[in-house]
């Protein structure tokens, strides 16, 4: 899968520079705390929270646990309905798809809805190899586009600049890219708005070709589900001739009737919405309302190697609401750049290394980008155990063992930077079946404890480096049980030698 | 191999843990889905809350409001009065006009009609002041209105170029409690536009503003 950031640092890097940053932290810190309250709110507002949230989780899984034939289904009824439908087994295969339909429209130029799945494959990168501008008309994804940036948040990609730098960045870049910001723009939204209004204006009335992703695909009826706020969805969906639409094969769901659920949950999830402005719902082609050609490219890339995982597979559940980056004590320090993909927060953290593998320093180290707190698993509408699958994907990453990648089972060797931690495991776990030599060690440790360093040596260096070693108790607990029988003070065999230490103290 | 049978291959290895035989097939065909619908049982609502029909009305009116849509009244007598008064305040010299809209509805007012042709390019849509629909199906509890394309609210794009949009819902007879209610009143073969409230953005540091894309103003009249 390509949409690694090239050049990535790992988290913890990543997520130091982010810390420092205190425009950064102040951006985010006010962001998710509004979001969050306000998302409480509309939750609040319905009384059957709970049984949506658990008809989420059902719909998905039974969708999960039968998708290859919801997915003939699908290709069939959109088939019926005037649709196209490709199948792309990964980022390459798609981007070729998307660039030879592009190419065979004549056109050079494409109006683009803000999608996950085509920043996840770097379509814009591919197209422009092939001379094809990819305009984002999302305006937050038209800051962050304008600003040769990288989004950092699912819903509010821009949330780290302010508006001071989005103005900078309209008044600087967007004269090379269409209708130029007006001289004289300030810093309110309003104007901001309104100057993108008019850049994007101009490209969507003479776009011939529109692409976007989808939130949802309904097997039973080929019908495709857009949740938008902005209008810029409709535009690129029902001006253009020629729709292409790259969606993750995770995304169907049986039913038109399903539909319901989701409708409900994922703009209260999402914006704290009762409804999001505006939703597009479209089946293939209509006669003279909308584009006369509709493709459907359904992208596997990864995502069928985390089906594969009993755990894992609960992550393609997901229906990238962002709350669970809104509740995340990592995410809201560390922002979205740190997690190096164009899932951040929790998500980010259990989805990323399951679609592209660990072998990256980046993907081995978002299973620990976490504090394991739970507050994610308990906004998530579709209920995923997102700490679950954190731990199980740390025990990969250390233990290393059998995965499918590419469609193909692998044994995973553990991974690299991990090495001193599972030799310290392995020792342990020795140790602790091995009575007479735990209880050796143990006084051992206990006697020579005036010797023990401040920090650790060697690839414990950095995590002791911000914390203080736990000392180690004068007396083993072993020890200590022999000689009080759990403070009974019954004088053990060598209690004279461990007291006389603890004075020294 | 194709691309297709490769993906599905893998999902099926991908699922070789799970017990295929006690789940329920895929639907047959619309409509017709008892032993997936079985599997399902639904225990949340089907409406939020008992309310009358009059409620329900006022429901829509305020959550409509709540989202920033002005919210009218009529009876069939005042209805051209108030679309031609409500176009005049706006200064609209032209007017979108959706084939199968009654055309009683604008008989007073001034603006020149524009009618909705499958022809019209998106720059001609773009130089009309205004919109006048009618709808499918309106949402009281999230405040919603939904076009279906059907007679009166003309093709998907008509609503969303010009800056002003003005649509009639009949009441009560268009109004719906809640979500599910409307799904099922609805066609999927159709091609549906769910409209909350105008067009908004909170891109710029959470800081709601209405209209970069649709239409900046919405008005809503409530039609006895
Ligand atoms: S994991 Fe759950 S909470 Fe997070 S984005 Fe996905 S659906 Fe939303």
């Amino acid at each position: 899968m390509s949409g690694t950031y090239l050049g990535m640092p790992a988290f913890p890097e990543a997520a130091r520079d982010a810390v420092h940053d205190r425009t950064l932290r102040g951006n985010l810190r006010h962001a998710t705390h509004t979001i969050r309250a306000k998302r409480a709110k509309a939750v609040a507002e319905v009384s059957d929270w709970a049984e949506l949230r658990e008809a989420g989780r059902r719909i998905k899984d039974h969708t999960l646990l039968h998708l290859d034939r919801y997915l003939e289904q699908l290709e069939e009824s959109v088939t019926a309905a005037g649709g196209t439908v490709h199948w792309a087994a990964d980022a390459d295969e798609a981007n070729r798809i998307v660039t030879r339909l592009v190419e065979e429209t004549g056109e050079s130029e494409v109006v683009k809805v803000k999608s996950m799945a085509t920043q996840e494959i770097g379509l814009n990168e591919a197209l422009l190899e092939a001379g094809i501008r990819a305009y984002e008309t999302d305006l937050a994804e038209l800051i962050v586009q304008l600003g040769k940036d990288r989004p950092s948040h699912i819903l509010v990609p821009a949330i780290h600049r302010n508006r001071g730098e989005i103005r900078d960045i309209f008044r600087a870049e967007m004269g090379a890219w269409g209708r130029p910001a007006p001289a004289d723009l300030t810093d309110t939204p309003a104007e901001l708005a309104e100057a993108a209004r008019l850049h994007l204006r101009e490209k969507f009335l003479r776009a011939k070709v529109g692409i976007s992703g989808a939130n949802f695909m309904v097997a039973e009826t080929g019908t495709l589900v857009v949740v938008e706020s902005e209008g810029n969805g409709r535009m690129c969906l029902t001006l253009p001739e020629t729709l292409i639409s790259v969606v993750g094969i995770e995304k169907t769901v049986p039913t038109w009737r399903d539909l319901e659920v989701f409708l409900q949950t994922l703009p209260r999830s999402s914006t704290a919405e009762r409804m999001n402005p505006y939703t597009s719902m479209w089946t293939g082609t209509t006669d003279e309302d909308g584009p006369r050609a509709f493709h459907l490219v359904l992208l596997d890339n990864g995502r069928t190697d985390t089906l594969a995982d009993e755990v894992g597979r609960q992550a393609l559940r997901c229906i990238r609401c962002s709350a669970c980056l809104n509740v995340c004590p990592v995410y809201e320090r560390a922002g979205g750049h740190a997690y190096g993909s164009v899932y951040p927060g929790p998500i980010g953290a259990i989805l990323s290394p399951q679609l592209r593998g660990t072998a990256s320093e980046i993907d081995a180290s978002l299973p620990y980008a976490s504090s394991l707190c739970g507050a994610c698993y308990e906004v998530c509408p579709v209920a995923i155990d997102i700490p679950e699958v954190l731990v199980h994907l740390r025990e990969r990453v250390v233990e290393g063992g059998p995965v499918v990648r590419n469609g193909n089972k692998v044994v995973l060797k553990p991974a690299r930077g991990h090495a001193a931690e599972r030799a310290a495991m392995r020792a342990a776990g020795w140790a602790f079946t091995r009575p007479g030599v735990l209880r050796a060690g143990q006084r051992l440790a206990s006697r020579t404890r005036r010797l023990h360093p401040r920090t650790l040596p060697g690839p414990g260096r950095a995590w002791s480096a911000s914390r203080d070693l736990p000392a180690v108790p004068a007396e083993p607990f072993r020890d200590w049980w022999l000689r009080t029988r759990g403070g009974k003070n019954t004088p053990g065999p060598d209690a004279a030698g461990s007291t006389g230490e603890d004075g020294l103290k | 191999m194709s691309s297709r049978d490769r993906i599905l291959g893998r999902v099926r290895r991908a699922l070789a843990d799970v017990p295929r035989d006690d789940t329920p097939p895929v639907p047959e065909r619309p409509g017709r889905y008892p032993q997936y619908e079985q599997a399902f049982p639904r225990p949340y609502l089907r409406e939020h809350g008992a309310r009358d029909v009059e409620r329900t009305v006022e429901l829509l009116a305020e959550n409509l409001a709540d989202y920033r849509a002005v919210v009218h009244r009529a009876d069939e007598e005042g209805l051209p009065m108030l679309l031609a008064r409500l176009l005049a305040e706006r200064g609209a010299r032209t007017v979108l006009v959706p084939a199968g809209l009654p055309p009683w509805w604008l008989s007073a007012a001034d603006a020149t009609h524009v009618p909705d042709r499958a022809a019209s390019t998106p720059h001609e849509l773009d130089a009309v002041d205004s919109v006048v629909t009618g709808c499918a199906v309106a949402v009281a509890e999230t405040g919603t209105l939904v076009l279906d394309g059907g007679p009166g609210q003309g093709r998907r794009r008509i609503t969303l170029v010009p800056d002003h949009h003005i649509c009639v819902v009949h009441v009560p007879g268009q109004v719906v409690a809640s979500v599910p209610q409307a799904l099922e009143r609805l066609s999927p073969t159709r091609p549906l536009t769910w409209i909350s409230g105008p067009s908004a953005t909170s891109d710029i540091e959470l800081d709601r503003v209405e209209g970069v894309h649709g239409p900046r103003t919405l008005e809503v009249v409530l039609l006895r």
